[in-house]
């Protein structure tokens, strides 16, 4: 039974019927009336209604008739009920239209023609559409100053504002930062910032897209273009593993505007502003421009001659072991397959890792039973075992807000430190850092019936009892918590939770396209499609020959570079000395290694000691497809051509392998894909035809989630036969039940069939350390870091509308520690472990435990310059300075 | 004046029998407050209240004229905690009645508050003060103070195991507080602006939780049903109007003041004979029978014989008794000026949530201002019944429909309606119409 079979058994259909200018259509009982028109061709205009927040009847611009109420109630905020009759095009309704339309104007200055909102600004359109001819206004209109920053980002036009609210309920409802709200009364009512507050929001940039006049506009995009010369592809955002849907906009080969897409399964029409503005990266004037060898220009045959000849005289004389490739999380799909291809399948090294040895081994990430996004909607509880989603996976942070607050499910959390949804949590199990494996442990225990146990924490009992009699699953969002600490404790508390029946994992791996690297093998015993190297016989009929044994993770990487046996480092768009928690191994191995192959767009402290520099392709200069950390394979799509002679990681990947005497007869990006389907058992039924129809992609298994096709067009599709002669059919309720997808080679497919059996995945043997702590001597606070937001990379540093925005590296300790240090917040302290000591300014925060700091890892002064990688936790000294 | 016109003095007996102290708890005591309170806690029958208070016919003092016994009805019985909320936020131009309760007899409403709260089952209610009163504010705290040293509220009142916190917030100055959604709102710390209805206060109120709100004089009178019988109490009045109310008569009269009057006077009797008339034996040129948000009458024998009340003025003239306020201009009155100090009014007060009323109310605004101020323009009268359609499509009727969220939207445009029927070629002589320039 499929799952929307069940929901189908569970829910009995009970709709009412509405009628809506004589047309009777069903509806879900309760849906507002203006979405049901909506969604049944009639379209109600409206400012202030937006389908992701809560209704408000603002701007009066919906304004209907319903028989047998009196007046014109706003379709807005009016529930459908059987039997309803509702009329839109009444004289009274185009009256009301008029009306409403006629105030709007009163005030707004009218100053369309040097207005960035200009040709796309709904107030223009629904004027022109529903609105008064003319203006009967002889008075003065209403002045304020004209655009003020309310951030660093976004400036306000309040003459141009209708005050629908759209900004201040996003800020409030959605992103959780309460920051703008009205002012004043009558038709002086302005929104505005709280005074030495900005709108300082993760989320900012949103507000400017839904404004539906040009009150709202951002730095990055103001007076750059006119809507009318933006040329647009739909694409998927891939700043952090959450893929959000989004439409890239371009005028003469520059892009200059990225927008939310509203996704149901992923964003919601939402993006972070990192995403929205990250893109500035591409265009910048850092960006490497032409390949270079030991730091002079040459051509790209020259380059990748010496590239080639250096990984082939590396392999002869030393091993292919003496070979490691490192990173591969920011290209696409395709790209890490091209890359597994050449390593594992050319070369034959399987020291492999596209994690910086901040993430989970593949094996977990990919062998736990997974959860969808959407999952956490209804589960039963959602466990925080992760980063801070606010920081690493903005968009995914909203999701669970969402899912917390409007949908009652409860939050238990796991982590050691507060962050951006410690207000919504409901149940804080708190463990001590590096001890979240045995709070799992317990909470498990308890879930599994000793919660009577008198002994038991009220806390966990609270959680057992809020998770009892709740439908759904439990949906773990795993992540590294805590990058001062080796990921030890985190794998211990995700095999003890693996062990309920009723779990899934959504995993919040941050970077770009981790999870699409790791499902295409770039990690050391996987290959691609969820297998590890056991299972290599499909890829071997393509490849070749594949290693035989598992190699090495970052971390060990690293450590053989510095040992000697490692000789030949590739960094595939990595920095290893920036982004490896523990700096000095990383800065250690690269300077012992004898060769360094970087395949990257900007020069950083690891590429700076690149012996060939390949200048490669980077977000809308290329196409393909990603997956995101629910595992859902959507395509990103070129909107300009490559800056300099950047090209492709895939098509790099091939001419090295070329030169090394292995032709991919690869000649396409989609061919690419194919062929990645075709050796991968989890993308059986997909193909580049697929991923480019489906409108919000699909999630591996692609086999699976067949049922949950939708098409470009909205209507549902279906996989036939075994999906690879897969065609789009419209379907109304029907729904192809999973047995029907069972793969079956199909001889008429355009893609040639594969030869394997029902598909082995790999599934996670929950083999798990028991973490032994050592204790923190008395003088010694330990030590939680992750990532942040705005971090030191080039995607921040080289966007001049972020860069500006990094935060100031600061130790946050706990009031008690403060006072113990005797000095105040924002006082510059000397902190110092094994691995290094500097002077940072400490701050006091409430929810941290007494001897528990938190630092972000940073360019500069960041944790990372003080973790040690072989050691559990990292312990530093906080002294004051004299 | 045929026959001798006066006050039935039953809200306002204590305060007008004993101006200096009728605020002191020594005073009350001794004058029998707080016996009715005991009687209901040893009665301890809501049931009794409930029939009594309905038998009485009392409809809400507020302007709404809700019946009170019909709204506890309403009340939800879905386990969550009820709230009492009483309307305090007299802030209209012109109506001051409740000013005098607040000041003059605190006791008086914190006991009606106790046998209210007792009816619903509230333990905590709320007095959502005008925070301009400012003695009214002292006053009514030291009174809850005064009661609670003396077990009238607080926990286990009396040994009779119920409890009432009481509590007094003050408003910050936005008219629109008196809006009871609004006043929620602002009591729950956010801005001030109406919400969204259905659902009702009374379904999901302060807190989400069912709320019965409640204005000053209603609260006050509950006591006095309960002493006089609701059946006694009803034969005041006249019609669905039954009892008295409390009128705040301003303007060009000869003794403005507060008012407690039984309904079924005339309009007449009110101006002339209650109010003592026109001062310096003026004319009377138009008076304004329910506040600033209605529609106003003039010196007509039609409008003067009028009764007052609430239905009967309604059907008959289509404007309303609202907050209780009378205002009386005389002959020498513009009334473009009085439309325009009145939109001034709710242009500045609109909460600026809605289209139509923040734009529109201000839009009013500037046109009357011209046209009050020697600037008027031949088609002004007609704009502005224009725009106010756009508020309150049917201008001329009451009670009228809005666009609006809230009734503040409409209030601006009975003004409107009213220069439109009444003073309308006086209107057009005032912006050039009919003259060479």
């Amino acid at each position: 039974m499929t799952a929307t079979e069940v929901e189908r058994d569970e829910e009995p259909k009970v709709t009412v019927s509405v009628t809506i200018d004589g047309t009777t259509v069903e509806a879900k009982p309760g849906e507002l009336l203006i979405k049901v028109a909506q969604e049944n061709g009639v379209y109600i205009p409206r400012f202030c209604w937006h389908e992701r927040m809560k209704p408000v009847g603002m701007c009066r611009m919906c304004l209907v008739e319903v028989d047998g109420i009196r007046g014109l109630p706003p379709a807005c905020t009016m529930p459908v009920a059987d039997g309803m009759v509702c009329h839109t095009e009444t004289p009274a309704v185009k009256q009301a239209q008029d009306d409403v339309l006629e105030f709007l104007l009163v005030n707004h200055p009218l100053d369309c023609p040097v207005c960035d909102r200009g040709g796309e600004c709904p107030l223009q359109d629904t004027t022109l559409a529903f609105g008064p001819g003319e203006s009967r206004f002889v008075e003065e209109k209403r002045h304020f100053e004209k655009p003020i920053p309310i951030s660093d980002v976004v400036l306000l036009d309040r003459e141009r504002c209708i005050q629908c609210a759209r900004c201040t309920r996003f800020a409030d409802e959605i992103a959780g930062d309460p920051l703008i709200s009205f002012v004043d009364r009558g038709d002086r009512t302005q929104v505005l910032n709280h005074p030495d507050h900005p709108f300082a929001s993760y989320f900012s940039g949103n507000v400017v897209q839904i404004c539906p006049v040009g009150a709202l506009t951002a730095k990055p995009y103001r007076f750059r273009a006119r809507p009318w010369d933006l040329a647009t592809v739909e694409t998927s955002c891939s700043q952090c593993a959450m893929h959000c849907r989004g439409a890239l906009q371009s005028s003469s080969n520059r892009m200059v505007r990225l927008l939310a897409v509203d996704s149901d399964a992923v964003n919601h029409g939402w993006l972070c502003d990192k995403g929205r503005y990250g893109f500035e990266y591409v265009h910048s004037d850092e960006r490497v421009r032409e390949p270079e060898v030991d730091g002079v220009a040459v051509s790209w045959p020259q380059a990748l001659d010496v590239a080639s000849e250096a990984l082939r005289s590396a392999r002869d004389l030393h091993g292919a072991e003496s070979i490691a490739f490192l990173g591969g999380a920011r290209g696409t799909n395709e790209d890490a397959y091209a890359w597994v291809r050449l390593a594992k399948g050319v070369l034959g090294t399987d020291n492999v890792d596209s994690q910086l040895g901040d993430g989970l081994p593949a094996e977990l990430v990919l062998g736990v039973e997974r959860a969808s996004i959407s999952d956490c909607d209804s589960a039963a509880a959602i466990v925080l075992l992760a980063p801070d989603l606010k920081e690493a996976l903005p968009v995914l942070h909203l999701r669970v807000r969402r899912a917390a607050i409007e949908l009652n499910v409860p939050l238990i959390d796991l982590s050691s430190v507060p962050h951006g949804l410690s207000r919504n949590v409901t149940h804080a199990l708190a463990p001590k850092p590096g001890e979240q494996g045995k709070r799992a442990e317990q909470l498990v225990a308890a879930l599994q019936g000793d919660a009577q146990n008198d002994n038991v924490d009220p806390v966990l009992r609270a959680a057992v009892e809020a998770i009892s009699g709740r439908d759904g699953d439990i949906v773990v969002i795993l992540g590294r918590a805590n990058l001062a600490e080796r990921a030890d404790a985190t794998i211990q508390a995700a095999a003890a939770l693996a062990g309920l029946a009723n779990v899934k994992f959504l995993s919040a791996l941050r970077r770009g396209n981790v999870h699409g690297a790791l499902e295409a093998g770039l990690a050391p015993g996987i290959l691609p499609g969820r297998v590890t190297i056991e299972h290599r016989d499909a890829v071997e009929q393509v490849w070749g020959a594949v290693p035989e044994t598992p190699g090495l993770d970052a971390e060990g990487i690293l450590r053989a570079a510095v040992a000697g046996s490692v000789k030949t480092l590739v960094l595939l768009g990595a920095d290893p000395v920036g982004d490896f928690p523990d700096r000095a191994l990383a800065l250690a191995a690269i300077n012992a290694v004898g060769t360094v192959i970087a395949v990257d767009g900007f020069r950083n402290n690891s590429t700076a000691r690149a012996n060939v520099l390949l200048p490669a392709t980077m977000f809308g200069e290329k196409s393909g497809t990603v997956t995101n950390l629910e595992g859902r394979i959507q395509r990103v799509n070129q909107k300009v051509s490559p800056d300099g002679t950047a090209m492709d990681d895939w098509r790099i990947a091939g001419e090295i392998a070329f030169r090394l005497g292995d032709d991919f007869d690869l000649e396409s990006v989609d061919e690419v894909t194919d062929e990645l389907v075709r050796v991968s058992p989890a993308l059986r039924g997909g193909s580049s035809k697929l991923f480019g129809t489906a409108r919000d992609g699909i999630r591996i298994p692609v086999y699976e989630h067949a049922h949950e096709l939708v098409l470009r067009d909205g209507a549902k599709g279906v996989l036939e036969g075994d999906g690879v002669s897969w065609e789009p059919i419209k379907v109304q309720a029907e729904v192809s039940p999973q047995a029907e997808v069972s793969p079956q080679v199909d001889a008429s497919a355009d893609v040639p069939p594969t030869s394997l059996d029902v598909p082995v995945l790999l599934t996670w043997n929950r083999n798990a350390p028991n973490v032994q702590l050592p204790g923190a001597d008395a003088y010694s606070v330990r030590l939680v870091s992750g990532a942040a937001l705005y971090d030191h990379g080039n995607a921040v540093n080289a966007s001049p509308s972020l860069a500006g925005l990094r935060a100031v590296p600061k130790l946050l300790v706990s009031a008690a520690d403060l006072q113990r240090l005797g000095v105040t917040n924002g006082t510059e302290v000397h902190v110092a472990s094994a691995k290094g000591a500097f002077n940072v300014a400490v701050h006091a925060v409430r929810g941290i435990a007494q001897g528990v700091a938190q630092l972000a890892m940073g360019d500069e002064h960041g944790a990372n310059e003080l973790i040690d990688a072989a050691s559990l936790a990292t312990d530093v000294r906080v002294e004051t300075i004299r | 004046m045929s026959k001798e016109v006066r006050e039935t003095r039953i809200v306002s007996r204590r305060v007008r029998e004993f101006p200096d102290d009728s605020h002191t708890m020594s005073r009350v005591l001794a004058d029998g407050g707080y016996e009715m309170w005991k009687e209901v806690l040893r009665r301890a029958d809501t049931q009794w209240i409930h029939d009594e208070v309905k038998a009485s016919g009392l409809r809400g003092r507020g302007g709404a004229n809700f019946p009170t016994a019909i709204k506890w009805e309403s009340l939800p019985d879905n386990g969550l905690p009820r709230h009492l909320v009483i309307n305090a936020d007299e802030g209209e131009p012109s109506t001051f009645k409740d000013r005098l309760l607040l000041e003059g007899d605190p006791h008086a409403l914190v006991e009606g508050v106790c046998i209210e709260a007792f009816r619903i089952g509230s333990h905590r209610a709320f007095i959502y003060m005008r925070g301009e009163f400012a003695l009214g504010a002292d006053r009514v705290t030291q009174a809850i103070v005064e009661a609670r040293a003396n077990g009238f509220v607080g926990s286990n009142i009396l040994g009779s195991g119920f409890d009432l916190e009481i509590v007094v917030h003050r408003g910050a100055g936005a008219y629109i507080c008196g809006e009871e959604s609004a006043l929620i709102e602002s009591l729950e710390g956010k801005r001030g602006m109406p919400r969204i209805k259905p659902p009702l206060p009374i379904h999901v109120g302060l807190y989400s939780q069912p709320t019965v709100v409640n204005n000053v004089e209603t609260v006050c009178t509950i006591t006095h049903i309960l002493k006089m019988g609701g059946a006694e109490y009803a034969k005041l009045g006249v019609n669905r109007s039954t009892g008295t109310r409390l009128a705040a008569i301003s303007g060009h009269v000869k003794k403005p003041g507060v008012y407690e009057l039984e309904f079924g006077m005339t309009l007449r009797e009110i101006i002339f004979g209650i109010a003592g008339g026109i001062r310096d034996d003026k004319q009377l040129k138009f008076f304004l029978p329910g506040g600033a948000s209605f529609q106003w009458l003039t010196s007509s024998d039609e409008h003067l014989d009028q009764v007052y009340d609430i239905d009967d003025i309604s059907a008959k003239l289509g404007t309303t008794l609202g907050s209780g306020a009378i205002m009386v201009y005389d002959e020498d009155t513009d009334p473009l000026l009085v439309a325009w100090r009145l939109a001034k009014f709710y242009a500045h007060e609109s909460c600026g949530k809605c289209t139509p009323c923040r734009e529109g109310s201000g839009w009013l605004e500037k046109i009357l201002y011209r046209m009050s101020h020697g600037e008027g323009r031949p088609n002004d009268m007609d704009a502005l019944l224009d725009i106010s359609a756009g508020i309150s499509p049917d201008v001329l009727k009451a009670p009228f429909t809005q666009t609006t969220i809230c009734p503040l939207g409409p209030s601006p445009v009975s003004a409107v309606a009213s220069l439109q029927k009444w003073f309308r070629p006086e209107v057009e002589a005032a912006c050039g119409v009919g003259v060479l320039t």
